[in-house]
């Protein structure tokens, strides 16, 4: 058991991060402003709306060997285009069963809210996230192929 | 179009992104990714040096693409927007690389990794502006008028300081008269008048304004467009009223909760401080000997979790007035903390306790009990402070209860395409930086429909949202960002999906008119109601639709080079 955590934390994953303009994004930036520390794991893409990430990109994403995909939206009830995240959400119950009928572990692919105000939970997201990842191991999904 | 020549400016931004990241690695590294003609670095991008170093590069390498990876594009992206520009580059042929919030600063004890994860950043800016498109903004029109939602202190404010700068203002109220809450109220808290000669003067400003036009009683039916160009459709008196504005207030005020606590409905002896005020104003209050009050009732709870900020003040007011009305009366104020903020409240507190009001403190967990069988005759409290049950004499009590959204809120929030948050209240589009406006442009907020707040700030945020509307409305003309959806009618299949989700009403089914193409059905974009948040983009299930700078290819562009795919 020791080893076998000893081999894993060699594993550096690569996840990316979709986060909105509004929320996520600026939650993203408060928690640089405040010097929250986090893993170096995570790349972020910046779009106006978590409804704009269409599901293919990130399944494309996950068949391209990243090891993990965020997408990141402002809290229900409070999205910029009012009702952008619900699509969001709706689109998150899906896609998680479609990743794992194609043999993508689902866990891979996280939806979170994140406010404008919480840098501190960016940073929560981002830890928990990247342990998860680190936890499931590489994604092999393209070997399997 | 020409080959696609990238300039890549990397900041060390001082020690903020060099102290971590290892810039010249970067600048090295970018100048072998695909389309990139020039890397540089500069201490600080956003100076007057970095700046004219942008601009200089563009000509000097003949650019058609820049990216700067520096800080973030939320403060910083119309600055270089504006270097391309003036240096004759479209501004959308810009990318922002974000390498000082998203990198620098949170992975301060790792340089290496820093590094690392700075140039595979630079590396999806590069990729997606290969892609970018030169984009136009919209401009349009403002319809010189203004609509105010609710006849209130809020409103009134706000319209008067409109209709006073020379602009025409629609007045919606749903009540027959103007004034709102305050014609309810029998004094106003710190100084002792009565409401009606305050709202009288503003209530005759109104009335007697060529440019404010008032609509009473009447409701809101319909609102469609955008800023600078609304149609509005009111019921008037069950008549159907029709007129354009150029910007929308909403001030439709809250309301005062009527609590199921304390046997309130069912004990005669049992008022709301709202109901206590209107037996004073009425002159049927009657004597009273011993009177109780008791705060919070209803508020600060889990299903109601927030303060309503003016009840405190509220009971301070009346007891105090119940002493004035008779001195012998023994008066008590049952509250859980109290909110007696600035320099006039605490004031105002301090006169109620030397004329002779008592308070004392008591715990949710512990809350007052009501005895009494056909009407109150004592309360029990257990007094935190003292840390003994007290049994009072009570012939009168008195609830404060806190002020609740309009149940209408929902209907109206739906109509005009902006938010409610906690307590069905308005949500403003920044709780600090942008407290009278909505994220929708155009509309605005201010007074208890957005959070419970006082006469002084209610009036406050009127003019706040006045002097918000007028700038569009002096400007004459609004710009919007170019990142508006665009359709492809020869791939559209005119399935609609695109229709279905967008939350503008921005895209309709149409007869292309387009030759060739003549009579097919497709979407259609209304770009000035478009407010690019590209959901549409992500709901076509061929790639017809696309969001102006995030297109499909451009976020594909940024996964394949993260992914090391090209």
């Amino acid at each position: 058991m020791q080893n076998t955590k000893e081999v894993k934390t060699e594993f550096e994953p690569k996840i990316l991060a979709f986060c909105c303009n509004w929320c996520a994004y600026a939650g993203a930036d408060l928690a640089g402003v405040s010097r929250f520390q986090m893993p170096t794991d995570v790349r972020v893409i910046r779009v106006m709306c978590s409804g704009r990430v269409p599901p293919e990109l990130i399944i494309r994403a996950l068949a391209n060997g990243l090891d993990g995909v965020m997408v990141l939206g402002c809290h229900p009830g409070e999205c910029h285009y009012s009702e952008g995240n619900y699509l969001t959400r709706r689109r998150a119950h899906v896609l998680k069963r479609l990743l794992d009928y194609i043999g993508i572990e689902p866990e891979r692919f996280q939806l979170r809210w994140v406010s404008a105000a919480e840098g501190a939970k960016f940073s929560a997201v981002v830890k928990e996230t990247t342990d998860k990842i680190k936890a499931l191991g590489p994604n092999r999904w393209v070997d399997k192929k | 179009m020409a080959a696609p020549r990238i300039g890549v400016f990397i900041c060390h931004c001082g020690t903020n992104i060099g102290g971590i990241v290892d810039v010249p690695q970067v600048v090295e590294y970018a100048k072998g990714l695909p389309y990139v003609a020039h890397a540089e670095a500069n201490m600080y991008t956003c100076s007057e040096e970095g700046i004219s170093s942008i601009k200089h590069g563009i000509k000097e390498y003949d650019l058609n693409r820049v990216v700067v990876a520096s800080c973030t594009p939320r403060t910083h992206q119309p600055l270089f927007r504006n270097a391309c520009a003036d240096a004759g580059l479209n501004p959308y042929l810009f990318e922002f690389v974000n390498i000082r919030e998203h990198c620098s600063w949170i992975h301060m004890q790792n340089r290496r990794e820093a590094t690392e994860k700075a140039k595979e950043l630079v590396k999806m800016g590069v990729a997606k502006a290969r892609w970018l498109d030169a984009q136009e903004e919209f401009e349009s029109e403002v319809y010189p008028a203004a609509m105010v939602i609710g006849g209130g202190v809020a409103g009134m404010s706000a319209a008067l300081n409109l209709a006073n700068q020379g602009f025409e203002v629609h007045l919606v109220e749903k009540e027959p008269e103007l004034g709102g809450r305050l014609l309810k109220l029998n004094r106003l808290f710190t100084i002792n008048k009565e409401p009606g000669e305050l709202v009288g003067n503003i209530v005759k400003a109104m009335e007697g304004h060529s440019n404010i036009k008032l609509h009473m009683p009447a409701v809101v039916k319909a609102a469609s467009g955008y800023i600078g160009n609304f149609d509005i459709s009111v019921d008037e008196g069950g008549k159907e009223v029709s007129f354009k504005v150029g910007v929308i207030i909403v001030a439709t005020g809250a309301q005062v909760l009527k609590p199921e606590l304390y046997r309130y409905g069912e004990l005669a002896n049992v008022l709301t401080q709202l109901d206590l005020e209107q037996r004073l104003k009425d002159g049927e209050l009657g004597e009273f000997q011993n009177v109780v009050m008791i705060n919070c009732v209803g508020a600060r709870i889990p299903e109601r979790p927030y303060c309503s900020r003016v009840c405190c003040m509220t009971a301070i007011k009346n007891a105090a007035l119940m002493k004035e009305i008779n001195p012998e009366a023994r008066v008590y104020v049952l509250y859980r903390d109290l909110m007696t903020y600035g320099v006039e409240f605490e004031e105002y507190y301090r006169e109620a306790k030397e004329a002779g009001v008592r308070f004392i403190r008591y715990t949710p967990s512990n809350p007052p009990q009501v005895m009494g069988k056909e009407k109150v005759e004592s309360v029990k409290v257990y007094d935190e402070l003292m840390d003994m049950e007290l049994e009072l004499p009570c012939d009168l009590l008195v609830l404060a209860t806190p002020l609740i959204a309009n149940e209408d809120n929902e209907e109206l929030s739906k109509m005009l395409k902006v938010p409610i948050g906690d307590g069905g209240f308005f949500l403003e589009a920044h709780i600090k930086l942008r407290p009278v406006e909505f994220a929708m442009d155009g509309i605005y907020v201010a007074g208890t429909c957005r959070w419970p707040a006082d006469i002084r700030e209610s009036i406050a945020q009127g003019y706040a949202a006045a002097s918000e509307a007028m700038i569009p409305l002096r400007q004459g003309k609004v710009k919007v960002e170019a990142i508006t959806a665009v359709v492809d009618p020869k791939i559209c299949k005119g399935c609609g999906a695109c229709v279905l989700v967008c939350p503008f009403d921005a895209i309709e089914l149409k007869k292309s008119e387009i030759r060739g193409l003549e009579g097919k059905i497709v979407s259609e974009v209304n770009t000035a109601l478009c407010k690019g948040c590209g959901l549409c983009a992500a709901a076509c299930p061929n790639g017809a639709v696309q969001q102006r700078g995030f297109t499909d290819t451009q976020l594909l562009s940024m996964v394949n080079a993260l992914s090391g795919k090209r």
